[in-house]
């Protein structure tokens, strides 16, 4: 530990620079809108840079894994042991720190201008709802704080040395992820089954409540066990031994050891905080939040922390040998990987589509987990922020693009309409004028049915999307989606979990499936609304938000070179497979299986055809029905018919719907909350405490009244009794009082007369 | 020689004469006659202990003249306060002066 590089000595103030950011933007700089969002990029590209300097001095250390950097300090004394407030850099965290700043960093400058920022102040736009294309957010500032604090929360939980903090930072992240999800607060739809950003950010944050205390469970039970929560603590062999061999009786399920117990309800957490079925629905409404927001907190890093979690944790969920945690996390991994697969499918939010790739996506590392497949699950992770995160923005990019076009031409059809085939429609003549302009309120650039044929119009942000899409669907050899994804499947194959390798192969087909259709829809055939056709990338903003899409595409091609495994026919020859061996003296010090495996061909082959055949099919299905679109604008989204919708019928409508879960538990949770609610307003109000409590008062006024009965007429009548008869006497005793001296003179001689006869005459 | 009895029974007729005199009179000049009156029935009182019992001793008289002084000073008071009153209130009339009540 001692000879550790001394550059080692900042990553105590990683977390602390885009948290400045965040205090500088709030206290002080807030009124200026670009002087808030350079601040938030220096500090974020600062840590950047110190990150980037810290982790590619790990890969420069041999066997880093073995001895991993800490520094802590005692921080909260509970009872007679201390919480630590430490940081540590293992691989694991230094694989995270390559991948987090940097995507952090990306974002912030694709947000620079999807934020508009620069540009002037819209007239009639309102803090809290998105503004006209053109102008910048009135609340731009207020964005960059939030993203900055939230990036601080990321990079401290990556680093964190004990639960505590790492549950910190964890929280940190879900605020961060409520602020962002509602920061168009004052946005409002016409549809009003339509969830509106302030109740997406409600729903987001009270669902992974959920599951953050169910975690918090699992890590007080962690503490009885342990009397400690730092990760160096925890997983010594001895300590793993105790929690795998005590047990706990459970009811119903009986003896268990307290291992597999704490880690299941850890993986809760996890499950919260990466949206895993059943605690998903909050992920895709929280796409009501600004794009960048989707990319960076839900796409490539929050929900990551909860697959961060398990792998960081994953001694405890191995602790015991084929226990049930890790068989639970494959199932849950599997199952929501499929399951959130087939609802992209049918759904027309470009936002959405990738949202549910993105719970099915976390699902394959779940599943990874599950199979021990500990290093694929961190490769998975980390190409897949990058190329989620590129999608992402790129849809955001397209958005914007759409919302520009749909604004030129409504301007456009005004202005034809006012000037009536003078010269001032000029421009844009080669367009009928005549063509449907959508109303402004129902229009919605985010439906991909309102869009078709943006690729010649957005070049750059469909060349970037496509790369994007194809390392989602995993598109061999070239992308970094390819070998994370086939890795795992490999693994899946090796350690004989056939049910989880084709339940992951079918939803791999299924992912190149729906992102084809994405893409098809739109980029590809005709315009389907003025709004398309006018739609373009030449606005400034879109040279901030471009660049970085370049930069994510590059990597997400590339980011799969470190992980070729060796025995891969012929490129294995020139791989060397760093990543494997980086993570696996960490592995190793932690027991945790991490060898290379041989080479087999039928997750090779299998994983070619899923890709191939999902790719395939979906070019065939939707290319041809954008071929057979008629050659004219919709007028509404729903002429616009899926070619699914038919053949799959009634399964079609339950997919579009997502199984129905949001109603199934508005009607279960939400109504039985409200059911709940209103009773114990029953019980409150009318049935039991009120009338206690008026009980009380009433009685205390009773007796108050007979109190005060009492006073007045005994009391009162006593005192004024006294007074009476003293007045009474007074008067009667006055009248001697005559004021003449000469009848006090008589008795005076009346009185010593009277003694004087008694003094003589009584006896003595 | 005149028995004691005698000059008691003149002293206390002398000074029954005087109270009803003090409690009667309406004009004050009257009543200040009256407690004269009262007065000098003590002097003889004293006069004629002093005569029947012990001769050597001056006591009797020398409280007589005590009295006299203290008559005559009363008197003046008296009188000065009468001629006060009158100044004051037009009258003499003890009826009328009650302003010693309440």
């Amino acid at each position: 530990m001692s000879e550790s590089p001394a550059i080692f000595n900042l990553v105590p103030i990683l977390p602390f620079l885009p948290l400045a950011a965040f205090v500088v933007i709030v206290l002080w700089t807030n009124r200026s809108k670009k002087l808030s969002a350079g601040i938030a990029i220096g500090g974020i590209g600062l840590a950047w840079v110190l990150g980037w300097a810290i982790t590619f001095t790990t890969f420069g250390i041999d066997r880093f894994g073995a001895h991993p950097f800490r520094v802590f300090a005692n921080w909260l004394p509970t009872g007679r042991t201390w919480q630590a407030f430490g940081f540590a850099l293992d691989p694991l965290a230094a694989a995270m720190l390559f991948m987090v700043p940097f995507v952090c960093l990306l974002i912030f400058v694709y947000s620079v201008g999807y934020m508009g920022v620069g540009k002037p102040l819209g007239l009639h736009d309102e803090r809290g709802k998105p503004a006209e294309p053109g102008n910048v957010d009135k609340l731009a500032s207020r964005f960059f704080a939030y993203i900055a604090l939230f990036a601080a929360g990321m990079v401290g939980l990556v680093l964190a040395d004990n639960l505590i903090l790492f549950l910190i930072f964890w929280e940190l992240m879900g605020l961060c992820s409520y602020l962002l999800i509602g920061f168009w607060f004052a946005r409002k739809y016409d549809d009003p089954k339509k969830i509106t950003p302030k109740e997406a950010g409600l729903k987001a944050f009270l669902t992974t409540r959920v599951g953050d205390t169910l975690m918090l469970v699992g890590i007080f039970l962690l503490y009885a066990q342990t009397q400690s929560l730092s990760f160096a603590d925890i997983f010594k062999p001895a300590m793993l031994e105790h929690l795998a061999t005590t047990t706990v009786t459970l009811p119903l399920i009986g003896a268990t050891p307290w291992a597999t117990l704490i880690a299941i309800l850890i993986f809760f957490g996890a499950i919260g905080k990466s949206a895993q079925f059943p605690l998903h629905v909050w992920l895709p409404d929280a796409m009501e939040g600004p794009t960048p927001v989707s990319a960076l907190i839900h796409a490539a890093t929050m929900v990551s922390a909860g697959v961060y979690l398990v792998i960081r944790t994953f001694p405890l969920m191995q602790a015991v040998e084929h226990g049930a945690a890790l068989q639970f996390i494959a199932f849950i991994g599997a199952f929501t990987a499929i399951f959130a697969a087939t609802i992209a499918v049918a759904q027309n939010d470009i936002k959405k589509v990738l949202a549910y790739s993105t719970i099915s996506q976390l699902g394959y590392m779940f599943a990874a987990l599950g199979v021990g497949a500990y290093v694929a699950a961190i490769f998975h992770l980390l190409t897949h922020s990058f190329f989620k995160a590129l999608l992402f923005l790129a849809s955001g990019s397209v958005i914007h693009g759409v919302e520009h076009g749909h604004h030129a031409a409504e301007g456009h059809g005004s202005g034809g309409a006012e000037v009536q085939g003078s010269t001032g429609a000029g421009e844009h003549s080669h367009h009928p004028v005549e063509y449907p302009i959508p109303n402004t309120h129902s229009f919605d650039p985010q439906d991909m049915r309102n869009m078709g044929g943006l690729f010649r119009r957005m070049p750059r942000t469909a060349w970037t999307f496509i790369i994007g899409g194809l390392a989602l669907s995993g598109f061999p050899i070239i992308t970094a989606g390819f070998w994370s994804k086939d890795e795992i499947l490999a693994d899946a194959w090796h350690g004989g979990h056939i049910f989880v390798f084709i339940t992951l192969a079918l939803g791999a087909l299924l992912t190149a499936f729906y992102t084809t259709r994405q893409v098809v829809m739109t980029f590809f055939g005709k315009p389907r609304t003025a709004a398309a056709e006018h739609a373009s990338e030449h606005d400034s903003i879109f040279q901030w938000m471009t660049i970085p899409l370049m930069v994510l595409a590059i990597f997400a091609i590339a980011l799969g070179w470190v992980g070729i495994p060796t025995t891969f026919p012929v490129l294995g020859v020139l791989s060397h497979n760093p990543l494997l061996h980086y993570i696996s003296s960490q592995a190793e010090a932690l027991y945790i299986e991490a060898v290379e495996l041989e080479f087999s061909f039928v997750p090779l082959v299998t994983s070619l055809v899923v890709v191939f055949g999902g790719l395939l099919v979906g070019w065939l299905v939707y290319r041809k029905a954008q071929l057979a679109h008629r050659a004219q604008y919709v007028t509404s989204v729903e002429e616009y018919v899926d070619p699914l919708a038919r053949p799959l019928g009634p399964i079609y409508t339950v997919l579009k719907n997502k199984y129905y879960f949001d109603e199934l538990y508005g009607a279960i949770f939400v109504k039985g909350a409200q059911r709940l609610a209103n009773w114990l307003y029953r019980f409150d109000d009318i049935w039991v405490i009120d009338p206690i409590v008026d009980g009380v008062g009433k009685l205390g006024r009773k007796l108050s009244e007979i109190g005060e009965w009492f006073d007045t007429h005994i009391v009162d009548a006593a005192v004024n009794g006294v007074g009476a008869v003293t007045g009474w006497f007074g008067s009667a005793v006055r009248v001697i009082q005559t004021g003449k001296a000469q009848n006090y003179l008589l008795v005076g001689l009346v009185t010593v007369s009277v003694l004087l006869g008694a003094f003589l005459l009584l006896p003595k | 020689m005149v028995p004691l009895t005698w000059y008691l029974i003149f002293a206390a007729a002398l000074f029954c004469i005087g109270v009803f005199g003090a409690l009667s009179r309406r004009n004050a000049v009257g009543v200040l006659m009256g407690i004269e009156l009262m007065l000098n029935a003590v002097n003889i009182n004293l006069v004629a202990f002093w005569r029947y019992t012990d001769v050597s001793q001056m006591t009797g008289q020398l409280f007589a003249i005590f009295v006299i002084t203290v008559a005559a000073a009363e008197a003046a008071v008296g009188l000065a306060l009468i001629i006060a009153i009158y100044r004051q209130r037009s009258t003499v009339n003890v009826e009328e002066l009650d302003t010693m009540k309440g």
